[in-house]
């Protein structure tokens, strides 16, 4: 049984201009001991579908799904009450922005040792020594010191550390980390992923990675996919993907990396992710696509085969070729 | 922190004569001879008059006066009122804990009430509760203030009785206590029914004075709130799977406090000052009435003396409240 099983999950926000779909019928499927990324450029849905999960969104948000399951609980009638014994618990999550994350009024021992108290019944000394061992255990020197430090006197990584620490305080079965290396600099940026792979490691928990940098993922997770406006237009093993990219979109994000680059101007996906009011007829991806036709400006692609890397496309790509062209026309 | 409050108080020493300076100043722009008012309608002949002039001081030159009045202060006498013929500050210090006690009760009403709806408000914002609340709070604030108390009068003291019209104690007690807060020292005197008398009298002029500030606070509560609830942190403690109260209520309140703290610092300052119309409606002895009644009579020593004291204890809930901002938010602290 998957840890996390998500099938056709919508997220449509209600605002005063009508509403918008910022989840368009997701799946996700997560292992116990899983290590996976979710990767799409911004407003391609990938915070939004992990937030409705750990159940953050604001009530103007409206949620769907088929199946949401966690750890054989249904997340969808589940009462707010009941949802909150399980995240920050069995499911825990961190996220972009390590600074402002941490409450700047409390210290950062104070901020660990809240999610013990809340979901395990250590006492006091108890929760002091855990809250010293997790800080050991991401890796900031002189806990014991530390735990009494307020959030602004912690540089950017080490509060996204203690974040870390905060997320696994209860040995969290399901960590979700949504771009947790954005907002840090390069050389940070490579010490917290390796720690969070490594932790991923010694603890057996499931890792879900939230990122647009498709550098990150090549160095990180085992499995891939890729969102695009709110939809799944792709999923494989992490080395597949890198070798033959079926979706054009996952192709086009491949070669606008510097690494991959092999002419001297760096390829780029022109336009944007399409909003609230310029939704595209037919497939989504279609008026950024370089190999889209009328057929894609018309209707709505279906998933391919497994082979193809479920490529939500009506010309899965092969070895950077179009498929199935032949077919339509 | 102690560098920080040192720091502060030396600020006081240009205010502090900033204060001294408006005050003697401006009692003495105003028009009207202290003299002329005290002899009355009669008048007083040229001699009785300078002779009451030298008596007083008033021959002397300005500065002189002001140099005077300075000394005085040093020396901790802050004149004697030329009407009732009592050092200042003894009419003050007997008429103060009138209006401290009254103003204690109001601003802790304020604040237990403003605070708590001001956070529901932004937690159901837009909903009925919030348009409720924020539209009461408006009324609350526009309402002219001696029709309220008027208002509460007719309803609960004619026409209920469940509480007294006015004054401070039932004149079936003689209470003189040591605090002169009526309530305590009711309490303290023993005497069956004084306390519940005592508190029976405060309770339509606490209402009364707390209403505007509780509308600015719940106000500013709330859109403190509001800004607040949008922040990461906040999110990150929902997402430990906390308790709404716990999130709302601490994590969030907290980062809130700052604006609400500088809010309820000058509302402070503005009831310890002395709620004139309040304290007059309910005969309230404080000394909000007291510096009316001193102006009207330019009694100079009185106003002087009493804007200084006044003056000073809000420097000092300044600097209260600047302590507390760096107690609620370390960051600030460390600045």
């Amino acid at each position: 049984m998957p840890l996390l099983e998500i099938r056709n999950l919508s997220v449509e926000f209600s605002t005063t201009s009508g509403k918008f779909r910022a989840v368009d019928g997701i799946d996700v499927t997560v292992e116990p001991n899983d290590l996976m990324a979710i990767v799409g450029e911004s407003g391609s849905g990938k915070s939004v579908s992990m937030l409705a999960v750990m159940g953050l969104l604001p009530w103007t948000a409206t949620i769907t799904a088929d199946v949401m399951a966690f750890n054989g609980h249904d997340l969808r009638d589940m009462t707010a009450k009941q949802r909150r014994r399980i995240i920050g618990r069995d499911m825990s999550m961190i996220f972009q922005e390590p600074m402002s994350s941490l409450n700047p009024c409390f210290t950062v021992g104070f901020q660990i040792k809240e999610s013990l108290k809340k979901h395990t019944d250590l006492d006091r000394k108890g929760r002091q020594n855990r809250a010293i061992e997790l800080m050991q255990l991401v890796g900031i020197p002189a806990p014991e010191k530390r735990l009494n430090a307020f959030p602004h006197q912690l540089s950017g990584g080490m509060s996204q550390r203690a974040m870390i620490a905060m997320a696994l305080a209860c040995e969290p079965k399901l960590l979700i980390a949504d771009e947790p290396t954005t907002a840090l600099d390069v050389t940070i940026q490579a010490q917290i992923l390796e720690l969070l792979t490594s932790l991923q490691e010694e603890t057996g928990m499931a890792l879900i990675l939230i990122t647009h940098d498709m550098g990150v993922v090549a160095e990180t997770v085992r499995r891939v996919q890729v969102q695009y406006a709110g939809q799944k237009v792709e999923e494989q093993e992490v080395g597949a993907l890198f070798d033959d990219p079926h979706h054009p979109y996952t192709a086009a994000l491949l070669a606008a990396l510097p690494e991959r680059a092999t002419e001297r101007r760096l390829p780029t996906i022109p336009g944007v992710v399409p909003g609230q009011f310029d939704r595209p007829q037919g497939c989504l991806f279609s008026p950024r696509c370089r190999f889209a036709n009328a057929h894609c400006k018309a209707v709505e692609p279906v998933q391919a085969s497994p082979e193809m890397g479920l490529a939500l496309c009506h010309y899965p790509l092969s070895h950077g070729e179009p498929t199935n062209r032949e077919k339509a026309s | 922190m102690l560098r920080f409050v040192l720091s502060r108080l030396l600020t006081f020493v240009p205010t502090f004569f900033g204060v001294t300076l408006v005050s003697f100043a401006f009692i003495r722009l105003l028009p009207g001879d202290p003299i002329q008012l005290l002899a009355g309608e009669r008048g007083v002949s040229e001699a009785r008059y300078n002779e009451l002039a030298e008596q007083f001081g008033f021959d002397a030159p300005i500065w002189k006066q002001y140099i005077d009045y300075l000394i005085g202060i040093f020396q901790g006498d802050l004149g004697t009122s030329f009407v009732t013929k009592r050092p200042v500050l003894d009419e003050f210090m007997a008429l103060f804990p009138a209006t401290l006690e009254l103003s204690i009760c109001a601003i802790t009403l304020a604040i237990l009430i403003g605070i708590p709806a001001g956070v529901i408000a932004a937690v159901n914002r837009g909903k009925f509760f919030d348009q409720a609340l924020m539209t009461t709070a408006l009324v609350g604030y526009s309402m002219p203030i001696f029709w309220w108390a008027l208002l509460l009068i007719i309803v609960f003291s004619s026409g209920l009785g469940w509480t007294p019209v006015s004054g401070r104690m039932s004149l079936m007690y003689f209470i003189d206590g040591p605090t002169g807060f009526m309530t305590i020292d009711a309490l303290l005197s023993g005497e069956e029914g004084a306390f519940k008398s005592a508190v029976s009298h405060l309770i339509l002029p606490t209402i009364v004075l707390a209403t505007i500030p509780l509308a600015i606070i719940a106000r500013q509560t709330r859109s403190a709130m509001l800004e607040v609830l949008g922040e990461d942190y906040v999110r990150t403690a929902r997402a430990k799977g906390l308790a709404p109260l716990r999130v709302n209520g601490m994590h969030a309140l907290r980062n809130a406090l700052i604006p609400v703290v500088t809010v309820i610092g000058l509302s402070v300052g503005t009831l310890l000052a002395g709620a004139i119309l309040t304290e007059t409606i309910f005969s309230w002895p404080g000394i909000g009435k007291w510096m009316v009644d001193s102006i009207f009579r330019r009694d100079y020593q009185a106003v002087q003396g009493g804007l200084l004291i006044i003056a000073v204890i809000v420097m000092i809930v300044n600097l209260t409240v600047d302590i507390l901002y760096g107690l609620i938010n370390p960051k600030i602290r460390n600045r």
